[in-house]
């Protein structure tokens, strides 16, 4: 489980994050939405003890912000939103970095198969810097997976926490990444995405946490986090939410602000 | 990296640990090509008769001893110093184009050296001989960390400013070994000209003793930072997530830059864009791994400063040129050439 309790974060003496809780039960794919510069992504990051801030996080038991890098790279991987690469690697050399540390090491079969879950066989030989932003995603997310390739290890979840993971994916690949992050969750593991859509939100995630303002507005199932009230208090914009019997959910945004 | 590796399409790490061989040969050949060259025409065939039949002339017994050998070791001491330099700050800036020698950490390294040569007896005294090359070490490794600090914002280093810091380091280093010449006696004054002119001239097993304790163990350990600077190559942030201890690896690096950087300067002055062109080369050739980049950039680097040294001896013989100025005229059209490619920048 992920635990996160009253975290403040301030940067560049902004408050960012004000006393927010939050928790992710591994076996869910748990969302977290919001409107632009409400969070979401620092929340992430206190996750992953990239930025300094007050408050108690817990991963599996393990203090996040005194453990070693070693032990969490071994119970979790992190998509980051974008990642520039300074050399030049081939596609298989980067997903193999994701190998290189942690339990995963020494496997490199991993490396392929996990390109082909995301539909990136045949890439091995090409070199990173010439894939599009689409491929370039789909190849980290490929890394990400081999750090992490195994679910569940030892009867403990391990977590994929991704920044953003669709966002300049086509709306195909959007459900084939979609797919993967929920079938990692289905096998035990757990997944928190940081997301924009709130459609494939509704879709995939089993909880949602809603963030306006570096507060929690709502925390639950998307049924009962992305009602009209919510979404337009927090996104400052009409949001009518329609739930035909046989198509899910799926939201309309309003162009008037409230 | 288990038996499948290499059968992979995009797996380049065969094809470089072959490199590593096919360098190791050319370093010998290169080698024996530079103890045959000098002004005193002894070549390596007749070195090798008299040898063989022990009745080698004294004096080109002498020459080979204690001036061509010795060069010879300086030579690929220094060369692999500066292109392992180079490619561990590449790895660390996480970019192809820093350079010691060209952001500023030569010239830190020179004002400890000339710091040393001028202002000697302000040092302490266990300092002794390797005075130039301690303080030389404490310039460069000042140096790279004060660009790094000024460089790099929340994990990630901006090109243009290190490059600018760079030059505002170069020149504040410059005026302050400005100042110290100023300062410096006529006896410090001739001692700073010929260090100065960045050369493999006045090479002795002296020297050669006064760059070892410092480039040896840089070299040999470099290859402790390849895995951290593989994961480095994706932001630090990344790094940290993939478990690796990114603080330690960059103090690592940092002192390994500043190890062989300081060191090399002390004892051949500043010469530049070996560890421009070396890595860039391997990189080409063989990809970015740092697993095999920087073992194969120690041996590339030992040959071109070789090659370039005998290049300087034979051009003018029976003067020479002084081997900066070679490695400029070879290396400063590559960095133009890394600099107009896009793909070799990267995000700049």
């Amino acid at each position: 489980m992920i635990v996160a309790e009253d975290i403040y974060v301030r940067l560049g003496g902004r408050v960012i994050l004000d006393g927010v809780s939050f928790r992710a039960l591994p076996g869910h794919l748990t969302a977290i939405v919001g409107p632009n510069g409400s969070g979401k992504t620092t929340l992430l990051r206190a996750l992953t003890a990239e930025v300094p801030f007050a408050g108690r996080t817990g991963m599996n038991g393990t203090d996040i912000a005194h453990a070693k890098a070693w032990q969490l790279a071994a119970i979790r991987a992190v998509l980051p939103q974008a990642t520039p690469l300074a050399f030049p690697f081939t596609v298989i050399e980067v997903v193999r970095l994701g190998l290189a540390s942690g339990i995963s090491a020494n496997r490199a079969h991993l490396a392929q198969q996990s390109l082909a879950r995301v539909g990136l066989q045949g890439y091995e030989g090409r070199m990173y810097q010439d894939l599009s932003g689409g491929e370039q995603q789909r190849a980290q997310l490929a890394r990400v997976l081999a750090q992490v390739w195994e679910p569940v290890l030892d009867g403990q979840p391990r977590w994929l926490l991704l920044d953003e993971p669709v966002s300049s994916l086509d709306i195909g690949h959007q459900l084939v990444v979609m797919q993967i992050a929920r079938d990692f969750a289905d096998a035990g593991g757990g997944v928190v995405a940081v997301m924009h859509d709130l459609n494939l939100t509704a879709m995939f995630a089993d909880r949602v946490a809603l963030l306006a303002g570096g507060r929690m507005v709502a925390q639950g199932t998307p049924a009962k986090v992305l009602d009209d009230a919510n979404l337009s208090r927090a996104y400052r914009c009409r949001v009518r939410v329609n739930t035909p019997p046989d198509a899910g959910t799926w939201l309309v945004p309003h162009a008037a602000s409230v | 990296m288990v038996a499948i590796a290499g059968s992979v399409p995009g797996d380049r790490s065969d094809r470089a640990k072959r490199l590593f061989f096919w360098l190791l040969a050319g370093l010998a050949a290169v080698a024996v090509l530079s103890i045959g060259t000098g002004a005193s025409g002894v070549s390596v065939l007749d070195a090798a008769q008299g040898w063989m039949a022990g009745n080698l002339d004294p004096r080109d017994a002498l020459v080979l001893k204690s001036i061509r050998l010795p060069r010879l070791a300086l030579g690929m001491l220094i060369g692999a110093a500066l292109a392992v330099s180079g490619a561990v700050m590449q790895g660390l800036f996480r970019n192809p184009l820093a350079d010691p020698g060209v952001v500023g950490v030569g010239a830190g390294a020179s004002l400890g050296a000339v710091f040393a040569i001028v202002l000697g007896g302000m040092l302490p005294v266990w300092m002794g001989q390797h005075a130039v090359s301690l303080m030389a070490f404490a310039g460069a490794g000042y140096s790279t960390l004060l660009l790094y600090r000024v460089a790099t914002r929340s994990g990630r280093t901006s090109v243009a400013t290190m490059l600018l810091a760079g030059i505002a380091l170069g020149a504040l280093a410059a005026a302050m070994v400005g100042v110290m010449t100023y300062m410096a006696d006529d006896r410090q004054l001739r001692d700073l000209t010929f260090w100065g002119m960045g050369s493999l001239a006045g090479a002795s097993w002296t020297k050669v003793g006064a760059a070892l304790p410092l480039i040896l163990p840089a070299i040999l350990l470099s290859p402790l930072l390849a895995r951290g600077l593989n994961g480095l190559a994706l932001g630090e942030a990344a790094a940290g997530h993939m478990g690796l201890p990114v603080q330690r690896i960059k103090l690592l690096a940092i002192l390994t830059v500043a190890a062989a950087t300081g060191a090399s300067v002390a004892v051949s002055g500043g010469i530049g864009f070996i560890g421009i062109v070396v890595p860039h080369l391997l990189r080409i050739g063989s990809g970015p791994d740092h697993r095999w980049l920087l073992p194969n950039a120690a041996v590339l680097g030992a040959i071109l400063l070789c090659l370039a040294d005998i290049v300087a001896r034979m051009i003018v013989a029976p003067a020479e040129l002084p081997i900066g100025i070679v490695t400029a005229i070879l290396g400063a059209p590559v960095f133009l050439w890394i600099l107009l490619s896009r793909k070799g920048v990267g995000a700049l």
